[in-house]
């Protein structure tokens, strides 16, 4: 080995030993960013040995596609709203595994016919798994951004379609694995692989995106990983790995949180059940003033905020927190209760209160606050609907029960902020608005909630 | 590829699987969202393989383009999942910030 190929080699060592230490950084928000500068230290030093190491003779393409990349990336960095999150991410998956599929077909153009078949192997792996990664977030940001409907895109026989077309994508890549020299196997691959991914994500409503964003990143990370066998990259290998797993144990964690298994996400198509009245929901759902609620919430003792996705729809994060702080201004013990699936991808709720200046002490998970809510004075329920409806724990027939829920219901009084009277994603009906405690504040959370300040204000 | 590599590969894509899993299980749903956008910066380590298709001797100029292409998402995923992880993680605080630093609203 030259010399410059060992220092290659010792800058990808390096890296992969920062990266595992950058994410041991991410056990505790005091330690989170000093991880993350040495992940870019390590990046860095793998880009620089690449760059060293490799026999490069076109600088045109890697300049042209280093100062595009870094442009669009920093634009994306600095403009993209908190709120727009779920997209982003959505959108960097798909550029992930694009970039994956790309230098594994690259890597056939150049090499074709003359790989071994382990490496044509994992080619195919990376070609499959880029490939679909790609259409299938691309459909999943189109949805959050709400250029595609989020409703469920269903028809009759759609598994056996699905089932077929995964069939056709083995197919063409065990043809291609027999015959190297078959192009258009590879290429049919490809294309198949492309559909797969589209026809994967449509049936999958928005509610349910938390599991699919998991599921993408973790498909994003494996291609990754899978490009690493070809090239023999052990770095690429290694983080490739790290990110499929996280993805992976972040969508167990999302399907435990509703109680339902992968299987059931993926071809379940939950959200276009519209279920029968199987519920305990009945009798009438009392309107309350603006001015009843801030006295309620002015004279408290506990107050524990809800968030749900209709926070981030309304951009109410800051609104809250002003609200919040008014009330701890008047000697009001207040806290957050976020639900590991509110919100459209895992977090969601903590980076948009955050953003607004929560501290992160406030913010409590479920378990924690689950036994605090008898002893809670008002729960202010800011647009979740299905993560508190008591039918979850109650109703054995329910379509979602057994899912963890927040036990608001067993709060003094609860204020549920909504915008009219409909029914949450799963369409179901929730009994906890028609308890005799529960009173709704209809109209737009943010709107809602900076008149509830103004309220208190004058109490 | 010869099977002592396939091997070699195999160990190292294991150990980091257990590796990841061990460490990732630690990370609090607080973070959640930061983690995912660093994974994905992360894995834009496929840069790298980018980067010899883009500019490596001997290769077609539709292998350069491809790399080209692959340079330019990877290198989107790189400096905007780093440069968002941090504008993240800096808004999490254990107390309010004083408020001279509201700049929010």
């Amino acid at each position: 080995m030259t010399p410059t190929a060992w220092f290659m080699e010792a800058t990808y060592l390096i890296a992969s030993i920062l990266f595992v230490l950058a994410l041991k950084g991410m056990s505790h928000p005091d330690t989170a960013r000093r991880g993350m500068f040495l992940a870019e230290a390590g990046m860095f030093a793998a880009i620089v040995g690449t760059l060293v190491g490799t026999h490069i003779v076109t600088w045109t393409w890697i300049i042209a596609g280093l100062a595009c990349g870094s442009i669009i990336g920093a634009w994306m960095a600095i403009w993209v709203p908190m709120t727009a999150m779920p997209q982003r991410t959505a959108l960097s998956h798909a550029f992930g595994a694009l970039a994956a599929a790309l230098v594994g077909i690259g890597e056939f153009v150049v090499h074709g016919p003359a790989m071994p078949g382990i490496t044509r192997g994992a080619l195919g792996f990376e070609v499959m798994l880029g490939a679909l990664t790609t259409t299938g977030s691309l459909i999943a940001a189109g949805k959050l951004q709400g250029v595609i409907h989020g409703k469920p895109i269903q028809f009759r026989g759609q598994n056996i379609v699905n089932f077929a077309i995964f069939a056709g994508m083995i197919a063409a890549f065990a043809a291609f694995w027999i015959h190297p020299t078959a192009h258009l196997a590879f290429y049919s691959m490809l294309g198949v692989a492309f559909v797969f991914g589209v026809m994967l994500v449509i049936p999958i409503g928005s509610a349910d995106m938390p599991v699919v964003m998991s599921l993408l990143n973790s498909y994003a990370g494996l291609a990754s990983a899978a490009t690493g066998f070809v090239l023999g990259n052990n770095v690429l290998i290694i983080a490739g790995t790290l990110d499929g797993f996280s993805g992976l144990i972040l969508s167990i964690l999302m399907c435990k949180a509703m109680n339902r298994s992968i299987t059931n996400v993926l071809f379940g198509g939950f959200g276009a059940v519209i279920a029968e009245a199987s519920s305990n929901a009945d009798g009438v759902m009392r309107e309350i003033s603006l001015d009843d609620a801030a006295m309620q919430l002015a004279f408290a003792t506990r107050v524990v905020f809800v968030p749900g996705y209709g926070l981030a729809t309304a951009q109410a994060q800051h609104a809250v927190r002003e609200l919040a702080e008014l009330l701890e201004s008047r000697g009001v013990t207040v806290k957050y209760a976020i639900h590991p699936v509110a919100g459209r991808m895992p977090g969601h709720m903590n980076v948009l209160l955050a953003e607004a200046n929560v501290p992160y002490s406030e913010l409590c998970e479920m378990e924690q606050i689950n036994p605090e809510f008898p002893s809670t004075d008002v729960a202010v329920i800011i647009g979740a609907n299905d993560v508190v409806n008591p039918d979850a724990r109650d109703n054995p027939k329910s379509l979602i029960a057994g899912m963890p829920i927040l036990e608001v219901d067993r709060a003094k009084s609860v204020i549920v902020l909504k915008r009219g009277q409909g029914r949450g994603f799963s369409g179901l009906e929730n009994p906890l608005f028609f308890k005799p405690r529960t009173t709704m504040l209809y109209g737009d959370a943010k709107s809602s909630l900076n008149h509830l300040t103004q309220a208190v204000q004058h109490v | 590829m010869n099977p002592a590599v396939l091997i070699a590969s195999v160990y190292v894509f294991a150990l980091a699987a257990f590796l990841g899993y061990q460490v990732i299980s630690r990370v609090p749903p607080l973070l959640h969202t930061p983690l995912m956008s660093a994974t994905n910066a992360i894995s834009g380590i496929s840069l790298i393989g980018s980067l010899v298709l883009a500019g490596a001797a001997h290769y077609p100029t539709f292998a350069h383009i491809l790399g080209f292409i692959a340079v330019t998402t990877a290198t989107i995923n790189v400096v905007g999942g780093f440069g968002l992880t941090d504008r993240m993680l800096k808004m999490f605080n254990k107390r309010k910030l004083p408020a001279a630093k509201e700049a929010n609203q």
